[in-house]
């Protein structure tokens, strides 16, 4: 048993915060009834994510982690809020609750499903290697071995952005 | 083995990932606006990443593959939202409403 006073201990308390942070920042997200909400909930769940990426030995994808989607993505999907604010409608009473019944009879099918097959499967761990300097390989690995993808992935950037503004522009000139 | 010590076990990681991937499942059936189903969406995609990175940390022999692959997934999710949204706006522009019932003109 490893008490909560040893670094160890410290560790492994603040990795339950951030899997509670994570799951119910995705709670959150998924189930308040204004949008604003859902996407503070949403920044919550992300942080909680960046944080057990700190503990999978990589503290670069972390700080992109927190860096693109709280900072980038939740705010831009704050401004769509603000834009296109429009109160969620009071839904019907017989197709909400066949809509959230059917969906937690899934949910809960597919969860039991999926954590039985993790927990009875033996996985093939190896010995894991203290990280040096991970970023440095990263770097070189993109630029070499995923050199490709990562000018596809620039394109397909690049495609997004005139995209959008391509239908921002003309929804606009319509009206 | 304590509570203390989940952190440096592979089923943990697979299990958060399972939850956020149901969860986002969950929300997809449920919500009723366009916003909400790409909340939703990315709470899928963060599923699917935590599930790389857990599986590069403990059995990858290459300890950059997963990183790698994880940089892709946020740059397909930060193209795929800016697209949704500019979505999102005009059909709000045209319907003016972001309900996914109100958009039903197409049917036939």
């Amino acid at each position: 048993m490893i008490s909560l006073f040893t670094a160890e201990g410290m560790a492994g308390f603040i990795f339950l915060v951030f899997i509670i942070l994570t799951v119910s920042g995705a709670l959150i997200a998924t189930n308040s009834s204004s949008l604003i909400r859902s996407v503070a909930g949403l920044a919550l769940c992300f942080v909680g994510v960046a944080g057990l990426y700190y503990y999978l030995g990589s503290p670069f994808v972390a700080l992109l982690q927190i860096l693109i989607y709280v900072g980038a993505v939740c705010v831009t999907i704050i401004f769509a809020v603000m834009l296109a604010n429009n109160a969620e409608t009071k839904r019907s009473g017989r197709c909400n609750i066949l809509a959230t019944s059917l969906s937690l009879l899934s949910g809960s099918g597919i969860i039991f499903a999926l954590v039985t097959i993790v927990l009875k499967t033996e996985w093939f761990t190896t010995v894991s290697k203290p990280s040096d300097g991970s970023v440095e390989k990263l770097g070189q690995s993109l630029l070499t071995t995923y050199g490709m993808s990562f000018e596809l992935i620039s394109v397909i950037l690049l495609v997004a952005i005139v995209g959008s503004l391509v239908l921002a522009k003309s929804g606009r000139s319509q009206s | 083995m304590s509570v203390f010590s989940l952190s440096n076990n592979l089923d943990t990681y697979l299990v958060i990932g399972i939850l956020l991937f149901v969860i986002g499942l969950y929300g997809m059936i449920n919500r009723k606006t366009f916003i909400g189903m790409l909340i939703s969406a990315e709470l899928i995609l963060s599923g699917a990443s935590i599930n790389f990175m857990a599986f590069n940390h403990f059995s990858a022999p290459d300890p950059v593959v997963g990183q790698v692959f994880t940089l892709f997934i946020m740059a397909i999710a930060a193209a795929e939202t800016a697209i949704v949204l500019s979505i999102i706006i005009a059909v709000y522009r045209n319907y003016k409403s972001i309900n996914t019932d109100s958009v039903a003109d197409l049917e036939g």
